[in-house]
């Protein structure tokens, strides 16, 4: 009978050995690769004076950062979601040759290196490049400037919205359209009204972390942008300029608003995943 | 539950329904032949009720095509096009030129240390995550998940905060005449922490569903935990295993915005192959800079064909002992 | 070898799945846990085989308390409902699994999976994957692994489970040949009853958490302990009236009830193969009218009403009897109870709460 407590802990947990080893090793390293070099952040953050940090997190100059960092975050993660969302219809709908080419090209954005993205999308929008060569007599000037940012995070973001969205229209269920035709209704009212609300919280899922990436993106932006303070400048930028100054402070300031943005669109994401499964429920 | 930040390649193709099958013509639309599929002759004359007509296909086809020709292909094409401009020969001069040739070694180096790393870390979240229950687990979930949603620039910062000469463990680093800063040894810290979740990512939702029945079949047959290990779940997750791997791999040896930060740039000692690439553009090298990048994009490249190759393996596997 | 059962009881949060049970388990016999879904017999099984813990009471082993034993020192069998082979393993690997991870040499190995697939007759399978048989096969391949320790109990979770029910029979007949050949002590969960009675020599009936009767077959179907063994066993008719001194009534009718002696209300159930149909009245019998006879191959399902009494009664009888009376919808016929089984007191109580439409 002595042995029944110490059994019963173990049978609520489940009875495959390791739990000890394999739970206290996973606790361990996370704490001492993530939790605390990010507790750092927060303690650092600390030492200012709430005058300080206002100071720091409010500068012309940290201030633009932000503008420029969440403004092309979101126009590119806005992008995505229209045309990610258009692909991942044409891949998951219809047939065409090199569809599966297209399919794996698709994650390309999420394995390329960074610093490959960056130099590549300068060249190819620079005034002599193979598509800023077009732009260029259209007055449409894209590196050093504010677009060429919004190009980049677009670019970086592709991948999320295609991915997230895909596997919602490949799994939709075609008798709920087919009763709409029977019902009634055309292809594209069939499209509004019963297709895109099974697929916006998907769609919206898939913009967060396509912004989540983009907000905190630093390679395939630098060599675009120009990195020019108050234009150009993206707040990974500032912080990493900041740094090189020892302005740790600073730096951290930074990085404090940009962990709690990460932080707020951590749960928005994870409301929509729950929504998404809600939804998914219920059909 | 998990907040996934990432597309995960393998969950997606374990959990997927169907088959690569025309859409059209899956199992789950009961509703006859597949439009695809239409026999010559007949091919404009009947249209489904769940079908588009052909010039609303069209259409869309070709504008998602031209928009991912202009982010995608275009851009992917130039890397190997300004790589090889020069000829082979200035391609083979420029990746092979010292200071490439260190950055690549310094490259393999890092990720030599950080994936087997974090691999162990990896198999050890998804054991303890998918085989138990207890309190605080999607909180634990939650947390692995959490370099995903921080900057990379912010991954160097910490490293620098840490171990800088004016950071908390400054003195410390000082006292002990140990450079991790700006040195090899931040290099890989702050690699680590990036390429952290990977592994786990792709394990987790593919160990899930896969259920823990035959782990417990191997239990009351007599097997120790590491016999469980090693003769039941790893085999059973190999493809997940090895897509995780593979993709962990690629974040470590492309990582840039941290390895920038926390690097020193000294050429020759302190430079990552993508660090060299950047160093090589601001100079105006540009083949030689996209030469070096190309090694990048090879890898690249192989990511994209593990992913297929392991979704395709995946799916197979699935459908043969499917049926259980 | 015996291993018995003492007051385990269980529950998931605070969902109770097994209340206060206590069973002993003979020494090489099959036994039945018997019962519907959520009766908590899955979870006793897995109990015995040590993949969950009481919370309650312990599970004893030649004298000897096993609680705390993992499932791997139990040296149990368990054959799972979907089998739960390794799929990356051959026939052979799977088999000769136990033995490997205990080291056995390799000899011992071959020559006991060669053994074991002959016992299973599934010889020649070895270097097959489980992907590659057919559900029945793949079941053999399952209980071929579970005895390759020769272990002291044998569990069986709803075996036959995942199978088309002409290889559920076939398999059903060659696991009690399988039995009587070896004589292992074996459990065996299941929601059928023919299942249950076909292969098993003790049936354990369990409802809620509890268990409600432990008898052989024809002992619980002859004699059931509770109205929901009776609703269990097949198909019955419940009629409502009261008992009074070792007497039951409902209606006109009186039926002896021994065992009952206060004044209660009183369920009185009967079988639908034990009504008798006549033309004409007989001792003991009530009115009734037909609604519908069905033909259900060898045996004849009438359905009739008969309203003081009750508006849907069952009564079954065989195909010749049904083609002398020329039964129709309408005719007017005389039934009566050939044999009854009375609940009195609580246990009508009881039924009238918990019975559904069994």
């Amino acid at each position: 009978m002595r042995s029944l407590t110490a059994s019963t802990r173990r049978a609520h947990r489940g009875v495959l050995p390791g739990f000890g080893l394999s739970t206290g090793f996973t606790v361990f390293y996370l704490g001492l690769v993530v939790l605390i070099p990010l507790s750092l952040v927060v303690l650092k953050a600390s030492e200012l004076t709430w005058a300080e940090a206002i100071a720091l997190t409010t500068s012309p100059r940290a201030l633009a950062s932000y503008r420029i960092s969440f403004g092309a975050a979101a126009a590119g993660a806005a992008v995505n979601t229209v045309f990610g969302g258009l692909v991942a219809w044409v891949l998951a709908r219809y047939r065409f040759p090199g569809r599966r080419l297209v399919d794996a090209l698709v994650d390309l954005p999420f394995a390329l290196p960074t610093a490959v993205s960056g130099i590549a999308l300068c060249a190819v929008y620079s005034r002599n490049g193979w598509i800023g060569r077009w732009l260029e007599p259209l007055g449409v000037k894209v590196v050093y400037s504010e677009l060429g940012v919004v190009l980049a995070l677009t670019f970086i973001g592709l991948p999320f919205v295609v991915r997230t969205v895909q596997p919602v229209l490949e799994d939709a269920d075609r008798e709920v359209e087919e009763a709409a035709a029977v019902l009634g209704a055309d292809r594209a009212q069939t499209a509004l009204r019963v297709i895109l609300p099974t697929v916006l919280p998907a769609a919206l899922t898939g913009f967060a972390l396509a912004f989540a990436r983009a907000v905190g993106e630093y390679g395939s932006v630098v060599f675009i942008s120009g990195n020019m303070p108050l234009r150009t400048e993206i707040a990974p930028l500032l912080i990493m300029t900041r740094l090189e100054q020892f302005d740790y402070a600073g730096a951290t300031a930074i990085a404090t608003v940009m962990l709690a943005v990460s932080f707020v669109l951590l749960l928005a994401v994870n409301r929509l995943q729950a929504w998404t499964r809600v939804l998914a429920g219920q059909v | 539950m998990t907040v996934s930040l990432a597309p995960t390649a393998v969950a997606r193709s374990a959990g997927e329904r169907q088959e690569d099958v025309p859409p059209e013509a899956t199992a789950a639309s009961p509703t006859g032949p597949s439009p695809a599929a239409s026999p010559p002759g007949s091919a404009a004359r009947f249209r489904l009720a769940t079908e588009d007509p052909p010039w609303v296909r069209r259409l869309l086809v070709s504008v998602a095509l031209l928009f991912l020709a202009a982010f995608l292909l275009v851009p992917a094409a130039a890397v190997v096009w300004e790589a090889f401009r020069g000829g082979i020969h200035l391609w083979w001069k420029a990746v092979t030129e010292p200071d490439a040739l260190a950055a690549i070694r310094l490259t393999l180096l890092v990720a030599a240390i950080s994936v087997p790393l974090n691999t162990l870390f990896g198999v050890a979240a998804a054991w303890s995550i998918t085989r138990f229950r207890f309190r605080g687990k999607n909180l634990l979930l939650s947390l692995v998940d959490l370099p995903f949603g921080v900057s990379p620039v912010i991954a160097g910062m910490l490293v620098i905060l840490l171990f800088g000469s004016r950071g908390v463990l400054g003195p410390w680093v000082l006292a002990h005449d140990v450079r991790i800063a700006f040195a090899v040894p931040g290099i890989v810290l702050a690699t680590v922490f990036v390429t952290f979740p990977f592994v786990a990512r792709e394990l987790v939702p593919f160990m899930q569903a896969q259920g823990t029945e035959e782990e417990e079949a191997a239990l009351v047959l007599g097997a120790s935990g590491w016999q469980i290990l090693t003769r039941v779940t790893l085999p059973n997750v190999r493809w997940s295993l090895l897509y995780g791997v593979i993709l962990c791999n690629a974040r470590a040896m492309g990582e840039f915005g941290a390895v920038s930060v926390v690097s020193g740039h000294v050429r020759g000692l302190t430079n990552t192959v993508p660090l060299h690439v950047e160093i090589l553009y601001d100079e105006y090298a540009f083949r030689a800079s996209f030469a070096v990048a190309s090694l990048l994009f090879l890898l690249a490249v192989v990511t994209l064909v593990a992913k297929q190759v392991t979704e395709w393996k995946v799916r197979a596997e699935s459908e043969t002992w499917g049926g259980r | 070898m015996s291993i018995e059962i003492r007051g385990v009881s269980k529950a998931f949060g605070a969902q109770p799945v097994l209340r206060d049970v206590s069973l002993s388990l003979l020494n090489g016999e099959l036994t039945a846990l018997l019962g519907p879904s959520g009766c908590g017999k899955t979870t006793l099984l897995r109990i015995l085989a040590g993949l969950e813990f009481p919370d309650a009471g312990e599970v004893v082993h030649e004298g000897e308390s096993i609680n705390g034993r993992s499932a791997r020192e139990r040296n149990v069998g368990l054959v799972f409902q979907h089998y739960a082979l390794f799929r990356h393993l051959t026939v052979g690997d799977n088999v000769a699994f136990a033995l490997r991870v205990r080291r056995r040499p390799r000899r011992e190995v071959e020559e006991r999976v060669r053994e074991l697939l002959a016992l299973v007759q599934l010889e020649g399978l070895a270097r097959r994957y489980p992907h590659q048989l057919s559900g029945g096969q793949r079941q053999r391949v399952a209980l071929a692994r579970a005895l390759a320790t020769q272990p002291r109990v044998l569990l069986l979770d709803e075996p036959f489970g995942a199978l088309d029910a002409r290889v559920r029979q076939e398999l059903r007949r060659w696991l009690r040949r399988l039995h009587d050949d070896l004589h292992v002590t074996s459990v065996f969960v299941t929601h059928d009853q023919e299942e249950a009675f076909e292969v098993a020599d003790r049936v354990v009936l369990m409802n809620a958490g509890r268990i409600e009767q432990v008898g052989t077959p024809a002992r619980v179907f002859e004699e059931p302990a509770s109205p929901f063994v009776m609703r269990f066993l097949g198909a019955v008719n419940v009629f409502r009236g009261r008992v009074d001194a070792g007497r039951a009534f409902v209606g006109d009718l009186e039926f002896s009830a021994p065992a009952t002696a206060e004044r209660s209300p009183a369920h009185v159930f009967v079988r639908p193969h034990e009504l008798e149909i006549s033309l004409s009245p007989t001792p003991g019998s009530f009115v009734a009218r037909v609604e519908r006879v069905v033909t259900l191959g060898s045996a004849v399902r009438v359905e009739l009403a008969a309203p003081p009494y009750g508006e849907r009664i069952e009564a079954e009888i065989d195909e010749r009897r049904s083609r002398t009376l020329a039964l129709a919808p309408g005719t007017q016929v005389h039934l009566s109870p050939r044999r009854v089984r009375v609940f009195a007191g609580r246990q009508a109580e009881e039924d009238s709460l918990t019975a559904s439409h069994l």
